[in-house]
């Protein structure tokens, strides 16, 4: 009962300070929005990529072809060596009569063309289509076996997905830089916020310890001020989140530039989304009250 | 009984003032005693200490039961809760009325609302300000604020009102009133209250124990005393 209705004041404390010092509080709370809008699209983005990549590194393939006059059993030992790489998951081969058959099926220009080749003059070879488990490591597999004995060339989605993972990876990373920094100046500001309502109550406060108010008693509302702070500031990339992505979802009609690229279906992603983003900004604002309850409220 | 016992304080601010010396005695439960003593005697310190403001930096000073020497700072709460505090200068929240200058005592201690309501209006009757609890501190005279301060600190019940110079801001007539309100606090209450003062009318007329300090040194402890001027 008694926690419970110390708890009722410190937030009905920490409202009235917020309000009272609005215009104190809309700094920090405009640094918060804008670190967190930046957090949201980060995550919304992050979870997309990593959806996608996920997507195309299931049918992520290393197509190796193999020279014209491979026996069976050097290919048998290819298929080998295949299997001893750790990052093959499965093989698959191809006898270039297959590959003739399926083209010659796929048009009839190709058939025609193709009948008038003998095996000898034929530009098709045995291939051997490899699935990787991990997506990172495919240009290192295809250099690896561009240097067996009887292959002829290797090929890989043409180094795309390779750019797109290295591109995506320093995005990544610049986004973290900037976050961090940004939640260093919101932390900053609100510890500044705090430290200036808390010399506002100085008076109060020095009451509060003439009378016997515990220590938990004198600092909860500071905390809480600074968690409502925080959740302030998240409101608004929260709306950005919600209606944001689902506009952007329909406009694209849930996928990007092809089929291969989808993106996350918005329900239940943005209450995901935006619970974190609420999370974070409490906890923003909470290391901000703290920090400055610890520096500038002693007890 | 004693609720009250220091042995052998002593108290060295950091600047390098002595401001008590090895000071030893022992206050009764439910007596009305002064402190006197001219400026810089060391009164306010020796309330200060009983309240745990300051430390000792030497010797023992039990409040209530509480070693209040070794108390840590995240239990001085506990000590608090069983005194009262009066300054010379009211202490007041000036943006609330009368009423919840008071009853923020109780509510900063989670007390429940029934129970602050009611010994709120107790504590407001007996300072006799009943008829105006819902003014401002700004729209009461010096001697009303003193006596807000004073239900404030007598609310919850304390065993212990210490007072620092209550009058010291008040004409002798309006001191004379919150001696009044003082003494029935002690004789209806039962609380044990220390004042420190330096206002010789309000001590002779009394006539309650008397502890005088000069330079930081105790020189005389009486019942039923006076204030004297020699020994000051
Ligand atoms: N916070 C302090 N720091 C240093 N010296 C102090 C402090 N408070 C009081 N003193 C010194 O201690 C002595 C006693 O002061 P005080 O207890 O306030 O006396 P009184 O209340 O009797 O006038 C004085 O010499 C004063 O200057
Ligand atoms: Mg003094």
């Amino acid at each position: 009962m008694k926690p419970f209705r110390m708890l009722g004041r410190s937030i009905r404390d920490a409202f009235k300070s917020v309000i009272r010092n609005f215009s104190l509080s809309l700094a920090s709370i405009s640094c918060i929005t804008i670190t967190l809008v930046i957090v949201a699209i980060a995550i919304i983005t992050s979870f997309n990529v990593e959806s996608f990549t996920k997507e195309i590194e299931r049918d992520l393939t290393i197509v190796v072809f193999l020279e014209n006059d491979t026996t069976e059993e050097e290919a048998a030992e290819l298929k080998k060596s295949f299997e001893d790489m750790p990052n093959v998951d499965s093989i698959e081969f191809e006898s270039k009569q297959q590959v003739k058959e399926q083209m010659q099926q796929e048009s009839d220009v190709f058939n025609t063309v193709l009948s008038e080749w003998s095996d000898e003059e034929s530009p098709l070879r045995d291939t051997y289509k490899l699935k990787v488990k991990d997506a990172t490591k495919i240009s290192k597999d295809a250099k690896e076996i561009k240097e067996f004995d009887n292959v002829s060339s290797v090929s890989y989605g043409e180094g795309m997905v390779d750019r797109m993972i290295s591109a995506f990876e320093s995005i990544e990373k610049i986004t973290y830089i900037v976050v961090i920094a940004l939640v260093l100046v919101t932390v900053f500001l609100i510890i500044n916020t705090i430290k200036l309502t808390i010399s506002a109550r100085s008076r109060e406060i020095s009451i509060m310890r003439l009378v016997g108010a515990s220590n938990i008693t004198i600092k909860l509302p500071f905390i809480i001020e600074g968690m409502i702070l925080g959740a302030i500031g998240s409101i608004v990339p929260i709306l950005f989140t919600t209606y944001g992505y689902i506009a952007f979802y329909n406009h694209f009609d849930g996928h990007l530039y092809s089929e291969v690229i989808r993106l996350v279906t918005p329900y239940p992603f943005i209450y995901q989304s935006a619970l974190i983003v609420l999370i974070i900004g409490i906890i923003v604002g909470m290391i901000g009250s703290a920090g400055a309850v610890r520096r500038y409220l002693k007890v | 009984m004693d609720l009250i016992r220091l042995k052998n304080v002593e108290k060295k601010y950091s600047n390098g003032v002595t401001a008590i010396y090895n000071l030893s005695l022992a206050i009764e439960k439910g007596s009305f005693t002064f402190v006197i003593g001219g400026s810089g005697s060391g009164k306010s310190t020796l309330i200060k200490m009983l309240y745990r403001e300051e430390k000792p930096t030497k010797g023992q000073i039990i409040v209530g039961g509480l070693n209040v020497a070794k108390l840590r700072d995240r239990k001085v709460y506990k000590l608090r809760r069983k005194l009262g505090i009066v300054f010379q200068d009211y202490r007041l929240l000036p943006k609330q009325t009368v009423y919840e200058n008071v009853a923020f005592a109780l509510e900063v201690i989670g007390a429940p609302h029934d129970e602050i309501r009611k010994k709120v209006l107790v504590a407001l009757e007996d300072v006799g300000l009943k008829n105006k609890i819902h003014n401002y501190p700004d729209q009461l005279s010096g001697g009303e604020q003193q006596r807000v301060a004073i239900a404030r600190a007598i609310v919850n019940d304390p065993k212990l009102l210490l007072c620092d110079e209550p009058t010291g801001n008040l004409d002798p007539e309006k001191s004379m009133e919150i001696m009044k309100v003082l003494e029935d606090i002690n004789k209806r209450r039962g609380t044990t209250i220390i004042m420190a003062t330096h206002d010789k009318a309000i001590v002779d007329r009394m006539k309650k124990q008397v502890i005088t300090l000069k330079d930081g040194r105790l020189v005389n402890f009486k019942m039923k005393g006076t204030y004297n001027d020699e020994a000051i």
